[in-house]
């Protein structure tokens, strides 16, 4: 049954030529309404390329599961999208704009297109009801034109694809392990062939072992397949190891957006560098570490001008009244995009933003 | 499976006696510190097991099969005054059970717990209580472990009360209320006293629950997963609090995690526990720069590096190593056991890439390896009656890889 899973064989290297396949442009959402209401993204720019990895890295309240939501258009009340757009450019055709769906195009893009995988997606399934109930159900709902056994077929047909052997079909949830539970739902999100995949917290609630695991299948599935991935999690040394591109979010805004390689070696935000020196190493000297001094910002008292400058160790002057915006970093010696950006004053010399 | 019990029971005692098993306390830390050691225990564990029964239906009733949860067996720890030990497993393995036993929180199936040599058997009331006042446990989640509804003074002033050290009068309170959240670094105090549980974020929430467990005074403090609920950045203070506690006041501390990045940067000894045993045990940078134990390397190689991908060189990929250890093709693709009916020998052997036969059905003792370091592997069986010589090559090759 599987519909042309169109992998491009000679696809080039997964770098900034790659078309995008979701543009988010100054994305802002609110959670209220009024003078209660509570800004929790300002103004996200992020692109998504075909066949690459995103990883969103960030604390909790920073912002990224709301941005997930807001972008497959799940956000619930009292969330309210203030402003911007997201752009979905399929394989054929023109870009759609995803915020001015109509509930059916809506039902029909939604796991169609993207499909996303919960955070505690452990505890998403069902319990009540067979995995391959909840797996056909997703099937039967997008594809009604397929007979029971087709239906049936594919279900083993996804579950041997994240390696789980199809005789479990019959099983309850709470017969599997949690690292099953979790490739349950991987099958679920890939049950349509969507275009993209975004996983929000995917492998947080599993140890380090079985973690490693779904990942690299992951990756492989990834690779087979040709959809791309955006990666959610507060763990940024699994986001280097398994990302193409890492965008790092705080206080609603991304501060730094840059490749996976690129953000460990150099980087350029103070707060990319505190997180990147709040895990202690596996290897090498040890030495004293110190994380970052204080709390991550509370939304309904927002500090001005840049966020983090109550924390950040190299604040100076324009950081406190002024916000920086996520501008691009030029190589200083050759005078060549980068292809990385990033929010703050330090690397801004136009010194361009709102006062 | 009562046979393996009954078979497996007497082994380990002699074993600690005389046997291989003793090196561990013989040359590890006999001979320098053999009397320090002693005196600077304070809590200890010997041999200690606990298994939760099975709720059985009626046709196992007649069956007459009893089933029981293998949560821990059989596990030796030693904590020291003013030193960190890092307990380090994967969910399940039984580590949080460890640390309600030593708690007190269940009583153990086999086996004994030391406070200052002193086999304790604290049951409820005025004996438990007598026993929190040296021990303490802080738990994972912050969020669950204070009241919502009652304030950070209400919380601190009833440890004060039930532990007779509020004082007499409202000033001597105050002053042990601000001494405490002074202690945890969350100042001024009265910022924080009034303030409910919501309040305050993860971090704050997580110090308020160990002035909580310091308001005993105690002499060891045992840590489930302190870190693991708070946010990466606000993590490393949490952790340099614990350590500028265990400086000062001389604390001994269990520090519990699956994060062995972690334990290597806060624990001085590193204990590692699969499927409800320890497995290796070590000083911290030992067992995380060369790890003995299969388990051990696969945990190691599984952990997050950022290294393995950017290619930056250092000492990253000696320390794993190319073999068998290093890239967990193999062992990671399967799950640890049912403690309901673990495998016998040891338990870590269906996944093991350098199984052997006598793996299958004799579980290892522990053997001393340099360094202190010990494992319970029998790679490192160094005895004369290896039985065949295939195991023997294998066994060559595993000392090889690990070292």
């Amino acid at each position: 049954m599987s519909t042309s899973a169109t992998s491009p064989v000679s696809a080039p290297p997964r770098s900034s030529t790659r078309p995008p396949v979701l543009e988010i442009g100054g994305l802002s959402v609110d959670y209220g309404v009024g003078d209660g209401a509570v800004r929790a993204l300002h103004d996200v720019d992020l692109t998504l390329r075909r066949g690459e990895v995103l990883g969103l890295a960030g604390e909790s309240g920073s912002g990224k599961s709301t941005l997930a939501y807001a972008v497959t258009r799940l956000l619930s009340p009292p969330g309210v999208i203030t402003g911007g757009d997201v752009r979905y450019h399929p394989r054929e055709g023109e870009p759609v704009d995803v915020l001015a769906m109509t509930p059916q195009e809506l039902r029909a893009f939604r796991w169609q297109e993207v499909s996303i995988v919960f955070q505690g997606a452990m505890n998403s399934l069902n319990p009540v009801h067979t995995v391959r109930t909840q797996l056909t159900d997703v099937l039967k709902a997008h594809r009604p034109r397929m007979s029971r056994e087709e239906r049936t077929g594919r279900a083993r047909e996804l579950l041997s694809l994240v390696g789980i052997s199809p005789d479990r079909l019959g099983a309850y949830p709470h017969q599997l392990s949690g690292g099953m539970r979790q490739r349950v739902m991987i099958a679920m999100a890939l049950a349509l062939e969507p275009e993209i995949v975004v996983m929000d917290e995917p492998t947080t609630a599993l140890d380090v072992v079985m973690q490693r695991q779904i990942l690299r299948q992951l990756v492989r599935l990834r690779e087979e397949l040709d959809f791309s991935v955006v990666f959610i999690t507060h763990d940024i040394s699994l986001l280097i190891e398994f990302s193409d591109r890492i965008a790092i979010m705080y206080g609603g805004r991304v501060v730094e957006q840059a490749g996976a390689a690129d953000i460990y070696r150099d980087p350029r935000h103070p707060y990319s560098h505190g997180l990147l020196h709040s895990f202690p190493a596996l290897h090498g000297p040890r030495r004293e570490l110190t994380g970052i001094p204080g709390s991550p910002p509370d939304l309904r008292a927002m500090p001005s001008g840049c966020a983090f400058h109550p924390r950040c160790p190299k604040a100076f002057e324009p950081c406190g009244l002024r916000t920086p915006h996520l501008a691009p970093v030029t190589d200083t010696g050759t005078d060549t995009d980068t292809g990385r950006s990033v929010a703050c004053w330090l690397n801004d010399d136009r010194r361009s933003g709102e006062s | 499976m009562s046979e393996e019990r009954s078979e497996e029971h007497p082994a380990p005692p002699p074993g600690r006696a005389a046997g291989p098993a003793g090196p561990t306390s013989g040359t590890g830390t006999g001979t320098g510190t053999g009397t320090g050691t002693d005196e600077s225990v304070v809590l200890e564990a010997e041999g200690v097991s606990k298994h939760f029964p099975v709720r059985r239906g009626a046709r196992a009733l007649l069956g007459g099969e009893r089933r029981a949860v293998h949560a821990v067996d059989d596990v030796s720890l030693r904590l020291r005054r003013g030193s960190v030990t890092a307990l380090v497993g994967e969910s399940g393995s039984g580590k949080s059970t460890v640390a309600r036993l030593l708690a007190q929180l269940h009583p153990a199936t086999a086996g004994e717990i030391r406070l200052d040599g002193r086999p304790v058997r604290a049951g409820r009331g005025r004996a438990f209580r007598a026993y929190c006042r040296h021990v303490q446990l802080i738990f994972q989640d912050p969020f669950a472990s204070l009241n919502p509804v009652h304030t950070v003074r209400y919380h601190l002033t009833r440890a004060l009360r039930i532990h007779g050290r509020a004082g007499s009068g409202a000033a001597e309170l105050e002053k042990a209320l601000a001494a405490l959240l002074e202690r945890v670094q969350l100042t001024p105090a009265s910022r924080y006293l009034d303030a409910f549980p919501h309040e305050l974020s993860g971090g704050q929430r997580q110090r308020v629950a160990i002035a909580r467990a310091m308001a005993a005074d105690p002499r060891v403090l045992l840590a489930d997963e302190p870190v693991s609920m708070l946010d990466v950045s606000i993590r490393l203070g949490v952790l340099n609090l614990l350590r500028d506690l265990k400086e000062r006041l001389d604390l001994a501390i269990l520090y519990i995690t699956h994060d062995i990045a972690s334990a290597r940067y806060f624990a001085d000894e590193t204990l590692v526990m699969y499927a409800g045993r320890m497995v290796e045990g070590g000083d911290s940078e030992t067992v995380t720069q060369r790890p003995a134990h299969p388990y051990t390397r696969l945990l190691l190689a599984s952990a997050p590096d950022p290294d393995r991908v950017t290619g930056s060189s250092g000492d990253g990929g000696t320390g794993e190593g190319g073999e068998g250890g290093g890239d967990p093709a193999d062992p990671s693709a399967s799950e640890p056991p049912s403690l309901i009916s673990p495998p016998d020998g040891c338990r870590f052997h269906p996944r093991c890439p350098l199984a052997m036969e006598r793996c299958r059905d004799r579980t290892p003792p522990r053997f001393d390896l340099d360094g202190g370091q010990w494992a319970a592997c029998w790679l490192y069986d160094t005895s004369p009656d290896v039985p065949a010589p295939g195991d023997a090559r294998t066994a060559g090759t595993g000392r090889g890889a690990a070292s």
